[in-house]
């Protein structure tokens, strides 16, 4: 037998280490694939084997100043399929057709649809969803979902706002305070392998979801109640096109009801009224955004006469006039060769100031605008801080639109002074009086007080400063004397509420185009006169037949307040 | 020849001759065995229950391969592996029949058919045509050894192969790159020259070079590309998902069967990209520890090639160590995508019942030949 030969042994050995060397180098290749590539690998083999399914927070609730409950969530379920998990399709597609009351082909139709997951249904409620579950069925997923929920429906509806499909706020504080009543929504992380079925030894990594914060408002839910329903009578009674209410606290701005009739259903905001089912989806759109609309704070109106409160604080402030100061009303008075006419046209005859402001007397008005003088009437516009926005806490306030006093002649100057010629939303109107009778701080209107957690823990405070302010005490207190009057003995009168004080301040006011025969009646009242802790304002747009505000919106916040002052707690005093 | 005469007429000339079987190897092939069974089960047992309805389906058909493996490799330990050289050429002949038989008669999966049924037991010709050529190279050469000192004949020789290479390669490339491999080493080390050689595998490699940028756009450059870039590729996915399975594991690995990658993601996880699993179960330790115990087998391989007591048994174990060594580093090379992707098994730890049988049974052969080792020389 030969043995091998030298350099076959040398050989082989060159060969084997060969081997080694390669096995060597590719132990480095292994551990540079383990160590500096794992931080490029790991994650991608992680994002391949691992589902996310998000967890929905639950958002925040909004409650009132007694603890009602304005917006909610209720447990909905959405229903639906993994095809390669099921086993008995026809057992499927009789349950689901059965339970959801859906017809057997388009339940089937999906079912039998070769897809990874098919929605069948959602916003199902809880109990179909319970039922559908105990049928215990291979591949039908039944997943727990919020749908934003609100009890009393289209209360506040413009104030309030709804959510859209990703729990987000549209409109109103649900839009403003989005961020505050979101929460975070949380994850389930679970392993699954190359099918997408879950591996339920490895277990879950579930990120549980912080729910939002709870938002508590100044809203009472007996006053909307309340106003609201009188609000649509008096729509009803003068077929107005629309009616305003905002019921507020004079001292620190919290609003108690903004009514906005007609108000829609917030649960659902999308549909229209029957007659616009013919439109196209862009004039849809268009009316939808009509509905939604606040006009309490994002439309303008003409104030008329309740304007007159602005005026006299002013003249008041520049001591242009006193209470007993005696005038003449002959029906109209003449401004630049332009006759401006009293509402009464016969004249008020001879009066002292009390009773201009009581008998509403447009010429009285007039002068004491002419007084002032286009520049010191707008420094007083100014200071009462009324040409601006209020700052209320709802999305999409309208500022006022005042002429530009170069513009201003004297002609303009005595429109202004009665309160036309120039449009401010009722907020801002409701917020002026506000800050001049409550001893003439400026007060910020808001709605939103507090944040609290489930647990009901306190998280944010929302604090609202005084913005500075408008007239001195003395005048505020004139103020309040004359808008009593008014309502006790003028204009007003059909304000008046059985035992309490009441001043408030009536108008009229020709919308325009002038002459169109459309009018706007509004009546803004507090109480008690002496130490003002509540006010509302009552705009009826376009009532039919009588169309005074002293004749028809002094009377619903006489009956408003007939019902609200006992309920705030406020005695009565005479 | 008598093994006993043998022994007693050279007793003088050599200090020791050891009459046992070289029982480090053989524990070291049981171990890496049992290593290879457990990560067959852990890897496996998804797709198993998936197809099959029962986890250790793959593993019973592996363990049973291998129990038959032992059986030859008992036979071949008992038996003179001298035996072998008259029936080389016979084996040869049969081997490249068989391979030919299974392109006409095989039973396909995966495209290409690679089975021969017999009654219920499957086939793979090709594993049995790598220890043919081994046995017939080492007989060739160690009959006329001076012979091979001339390239002429170094060349016929290489060439005799091209037939069982042909068979093989038809449906099965990278067993007969394997083949080709071994025959390669085989002769290389029975020539003095070196250089023939050198300019041989210079010339392949250019060849090779060549045959795949000559072919722009098909489907040899769309390897090369998925090679360089996995992640551009769809048909890079099975690299792809090999090598999260690899970026997964980190030191020490998610635990025996903690393996993500195996369920699914890594396609037939089993089989050629085996190691994956080992490096996300076992991690960068485990992983090593494997390509050690491989370079361990290697250097007892060597050690029996160096000492064995003649040049048939020396080329036996030249080529099992050649045949080892080429389809390890092939394999890890391919599944930490350092060449493109070839299918090549794990020896010892893929599944594959012929291969794993055919395995055990070469290293009775080594173990045979183990038997006569001269320690010192």
């Amino acid at each position: 037998m030969e043995r091998l030969r030298i350099y076959t042994y040398r050989k082989t050995k060159m060969i084997g280490y060969l081997f080694i060397l390669a096995l060597l180098f590719l132990c480095f290749r292994v551990g540079y694939l383990m160590i500096f590539r794992a931080s490029h690998y790991a994650p991608r083999a992680v994002e391949v084997e691992q589902r996310e399914r998000d967890i929905k927070a639950a958002r925040g609730r909004i409650i009132d100043r007694n603890g009602t409950i304005l917006a909610s969530n209720k447990t909905v379920c959405t229903i639906s399929v993994i095809h390669s998990q099921i086993e008995d399709e026809d057992a499927v597609i009789d349950c689901l057709s059965k339970e959801l009351e859906s017809d057997r082909g388009e339940i089937a139709k999906k079912v039998t649809k070769v897809s990874s997951i098919e929605k069948i249904k959602s916003n199902v409620s809880k109990e179909v969803g319970d039922r559908i579950r105990s049928y215990e069925l291979a591949g039908v997923k039944v997943d727990d979902d919020y749908k934003r929920y609100y009890p009393y429906d289209s209360l506040q509806s413009k104030v309030l706002g709804f959510t859209g499909g990703d729990n987000q706020g549209i409109i109103g504080l649900e839009s403003r305070y989005d961020s505050y009543l979101q929460g975070q929504d949380g994850k389930i992380l679970t392993f699954t392998d190359a099918k997408g079925i879950e591996i339920k030894e490895l277990g879950e990594v579930r990120m549980e979801p912080e729910a939002g914060d709870d938002l508590y408002v100044s809203l009472d839910y007996n006053i909307c109640e309340y106003a609201t329903q009188l609000a649509y009578q008096t729509m009803l009674n003068h077929q107005a096109s629309a009616v305003e209410m905002i019921v507020m606290n004079p001292q620190n701005g919290e609003i108690y009801a903004m009514v906005n009739v007609p108000e829609f259903s917030l649960s659902d905001p999308f549909t229209l009224p029957q007659e616009y089912e013919s439109l196209s989806e862009e004039e849809k759109s268009e009316k939808r955004n009509e509905m939604w609309r606040n006009t309490c704070i994002s439309d303008t109106y003409e104030p008329g006469s309740t304007f007159k409160i602005i005026t006299t604080a002013a003249a008041l402030e520049a001591d242009v006039v006193s209470l007993d100061e005696q005038f003449h009303c002959n029906g109209s008075i003449t401004v630049e060769d332009t006759r401006i006419r009293c509402h009464k046209t016969t004249g008020h005859g001879s009066e002292d100031f009390t009773h201009a402001i009581m008998n509403s007397c447009n010429p009285v008005f007039i002068q004491l605008g002419l007084r002032l003088g286009a520049e010191r009437f707008f420094d007083y516009f100014e200071q009462f801080q009324m040409l601006g926005k209020t700052g209320v806490d709802l999305p999409g306030e309208a500022g006022t639109i005042m002429h530009k006093l170069e513009n201003v002649g004297p002609v303009e100057l005595a429109t202004i002074s009665f309160g036309q010629s120039f449009q401010l939303t009722p907020i801002q109107m409701a917020t002026t009086v506000s800050s001049l009778i409550n001893g003439g701080t400026r007060i910020t209107p808001h709605i939103a007080v507090e944040t609290r957690n489930r647990m009901g823990e306190k998280v944010h405070t929302f604090s609202y400063e005084d913005q500075g302010r408008t007239v001195s005490e003395e005048t505020s207190e004139t103020l309040r004397y004359l808008l009593y009057q008014v309502v006790a003995e003028g204009t007003g009168k059909n304000g008046q509420v059985e035992g309490y004080s009441v001043g408030g301040k009536t108008a009229t006011s020709q919308m325009l185009p002038r002459g169109s025969g459309k009018y706007i009646a509004s009546f803004i009242g507090f109480a008690p006169a002496e130490d003002p802790q509540v006010l509302a304002i009552v705009i009826i747009h376009e009532p039919q037949g009588i169309y005074y505000g002293g004749t028809i919106a002094a009377p619903v916040v006489s009956q408003l307040f007939e019902n609200i002052l006992p309920y705030l707690g406020i005695e009565q005093q005479k | 020849m008598a093994e006993e005469a043998n022994t007693s007429t050279k007793k003088r000339k050599r200090a020791k001759t050891i009459k046992y079987i070289d029982y480090t190897l053989l524990l070291m092939i049981i171990c890496l065995l049992g290593f290879g069974l457990v990560m067959l089960y852990s890897t496996s047992a998804y797709n198993a229950t998936l197809k099959m309805n029962d986890s250790a389906y793959y593993l019973k058909k592996q363990a049973g391969a291998a129990c038959l493996g032992f059986i030859l490799m008992y036979i071949c330990i008992k038996m003179d592996y001298h035996i072998f050289m008259k029936f080389a050429g016979i084996g040869y002949i049969v081997a490249a029949v068989l391979c030919l038989a299974v392109n006409f008669v095989g039973t396909s999966s995966h495209g290409s058919s690679r089975w021969l049924y017999i009654g219920p037991v499957s086939f793979q010709p090709s594993e049995l045509a790598k220890i043919a050529v081994i046995l017939y190279i080492a007989a060739v050469i160690s009959k006329r050894p001076k012979a091979m000192r001339q390239l002429k004949y170094n060349i016929r020789l290489f060439a005799s192969i091209l037939p069982i290479f042909l068979v093989v390669a038809y449906n099965n490339l990278s067993t007969a790159i394997i083949i080709a491999g071994i025959a390669f080493i085989m002769i290389f080390v029975s020539s003095p020259k070196y250089a023939p050689f050198v300019l041989m595998v210079i010339g392949l490699a250019l060849v090779a070079a060549l045959f795949v940028l000559g072919a722009k756009g098909s489907y040899r450059m769309e390897r090369i590309q998925i090679w360089l870039n996995p992640e551009d590729y769809d048909s890079g996915y099975q690299t792809l998902q090999g090598l999260y399975a690899i970026g997964s594991g980190g030191l020490f690995g998610k635990g025996l069967g903690e393996s993500i990658q195996k369920l699914g993601f890594v396609p037939e996880a089993q089989n050629d990209m085996i190691f994956s699993i080992i490096c996300e179960e076992l991690g960068l330790f485990g992983a090593i520890c494997v390509i050690l115990m491989y370079i361990l087998l290697l250097w007892r391989f060597l050690l029996i090639a160096t000492k064995a007591k003649d040049m048939f048994g020396s080329y036996l174990v030249i080529g099992i160590m050649a045949h080892i060594a080429l389809q390890v580093i092939l394999n890890i090379a391919v599944v930490t995508n350092t060449i493109p992707n070839t299918g090549i098994t794990l020896p010892f730890i893929s599944y594959g019942g012929t291969s794993i049988m055919i395995l055990i049974a070469e290293m009775g052969v080594a173990l045979s030949v183990s038997k006569d080792m001269q320690v010192d020389v």
